[in-house]
């Protein structure tokens, strides 16, 4: 463990001390990482009279054992007197517009989830998977498989620079080309559900579905 | 310090072995140090390839159990001063040495020879975990097939995910016949998929069938296509340019994939 890592900030308020906890690394190298630091280098602030402390989770969602394991660890310290532990409940802040940019290249056996709209920049080839609760936008190949809204969202859609998938899922439906489709043409395609039945079309046919979109009309 | 280069698959019977009998013989014809290993525990057939099966005294697992030093092992080629195998145990299975021990076994190799080419199991599992410890390159092996391309595309994600360096494309078996009239996949299709550099291509060649049966690698043989194709590979290693084979193909294809390939 190097000093030099930053997922746990501690700083001082007038009354005691504010543990701030970084939301996004693994909780394991988070525990790791607050565990050095009492232990070795801010030792000499932490040792003294008694402290007042509130730690600071983020958005992280953390259960109950968690929270236990990050007191466990601060009660290893006798002079620190746990006053608040809080973790921000901001699951329903997350813009469910926002697109998710992600690059590389799924190969057979890998499988990708993203919690949210994703854009891919790469391939996934046949035996790859692709999985999201909400849109799926491939500047690539699919020759995989690709679920969009995961969690029943049945209004997610399936975009690809070449849409040639082993299978494609939205919701709970499921499709196979290309005997349940209509004749392909090779532009960027989409699909969709409509009335419970899987439908491909062409790009910049998608203002049709998404009435919300910004439209370009020409100046 | 040798380099350690893996031959590897994922589906089975696609030219893994010969292909590292092939290459490792190229490099001796070249005049390389060359050690071929073959981590195939319990179904070993590079020695049989190699026509070097009544020579095996010791072998892969009597060296990570510590029962012969690492040069008794060593099978010395009958043809070649500088070639020598390292054979796989055909008693015991994959299980019995551990990546940790393989990767040892190739280190000290490497002091010794300019290359090692490491002949890998099919599969995903133990086998493969042991061939790929001590590789610094490897080579993917595959047939225009589907199922072969397939297992190929696993592999070389396993492959980006270790510690072995980018990962070069042999595409086996072609039969130019077929891939003109369609009913074979095209090394562009390939290729897409794949997306990794080809570093050579390989016709069907019966002369690759009877030459291994004789325990007499084919690159030996100057009139057979297949070892013109292996020597090419074993140039492009040692760093030539070497332009493809010119296989039985439409001169637009072929001039596109030779752009491919930095030589166009």
């Amino acid at each position: 463990m190097t000093v030099k890592s930053k997922h746990v900030r501690i700083k001082g308020i007038k009354d005691g001390l504010v543990f701030l906890l970084d939301d996004k690394c693994p909780f394991e190298d988070l525990l790791s990482e607050l565990r050095y630091k009492l232990e070795h280098s801010h030792q000499n602030i932490l040792t003294g009279p008694i402290v007042h402390v509130d730690v600071k989770l983020g958005s992280r969602p953390v259960t109950d054992e968690d929270k236990a394991a990050v007191l466990e660890i601060l009660k290893s310290q006798g002079n620190l007197l746990i006053r608040s532990i809080e973790a921000v409940e901001d699951q329903g802040n997350v813009d469910p517009e926002a697109l998710f940019l992600m690059s590389g290249m799924l190969r057979s056996g890998q499988v990708l989830h993203h919690q949210g709209n994703l854009l891919f920049l790469g391939d996934v080839n046949p035996g790859g998977t692709i999985t999201c609760s909400g849109d799926i936008y491939i500047l690539g190949a699919l020759r995989g498989m690709a679920h969009a809204g995961v969690d029943g969202n049945q209004d997610a859609i399936i975009a690809a620079s070449l849409l040639s998938p082993t299978q494609l899922r939205i919701a709970d439906v499921i499709s196979r080309p290309p005997d349940e489709w209509g004749t392909r043409e090779s532009s960027m395609e989409f699909a969709y559900l409509s009335s419970g039945a899987m439908q491909i079309d062409k790009i910049h046919n998608i203002v049709k579905l998404r009435q919300g979109l910004n439209v370009f009309k020409g100046v | 310090m040798g380099e350690a280069i893996v031959v590897t698959s994922g589906k089975g019977g696609v030219g893994k072995t010969t292909t590292t009998a092939n290459i490792g013989t190229a490099l001796a014809l070249q005049g390389k140090k060359v050690c071929l290993v073959d981590t195939d525990i319990g179904l070993r057939n590079l020695d049989v390839v190699m026509g070097l099966e009544n020579r095996i005294i010791y072998d892969l697992v009597d060296v990570a159990e510590g029962r012969c030093r690492l040069n008794q092992a060593l099978v010395k080629d009958k043809r070649f001063d500088e070639l020598y195998m390292l054979p796989a145990a055909q008693t015991k299975d994959k299980t019995s040495v551990t990546p940790e021990q393989v990767k040892d076994i190739i280190l000290e190799l490497k002091k010794e020879y300019e290359y090692i080419l490491i002949d890998c199991p099919a599969g995903i599992e133990h086998g493969f975990r042991n061939a790929i410890a001590g590789a610094d390159k490897a080579i993917v092996v595959t047939t225009p097939e589907h199922a072969a391309v397939r297992d190929a595309d696993r592999i070389i994600g396993l492959l980006e995910q270790s510690s072995v360096e980018s990962p070069k494309l042999v595409v086996n078996r072609i039969r130019p016949g077929l891939v003109k009239s369609g009913d074979m996949l095209d090394i562009e299709d390939i290729l897409q998929v794949l997306n990794i550099d080809l570093i050579g291509i390989v016709p069907d060649d019966e002369l690759v069938i009877k030459a291994a049966n004789s325990g007499e690698p084919t690159v030996m043989n100057p009139n057979s296509p297949a070892a013109i194709a292996y020597r090419n590979i074993a140039r492009r290693i040692l760093g030539d340019a070497v332009p493809l084979m010119q296989l039985d193909r439409k001169p637009g294809a072929f001039s596109k994939f030779k752009k491919f390939f930095g030589m166009g």
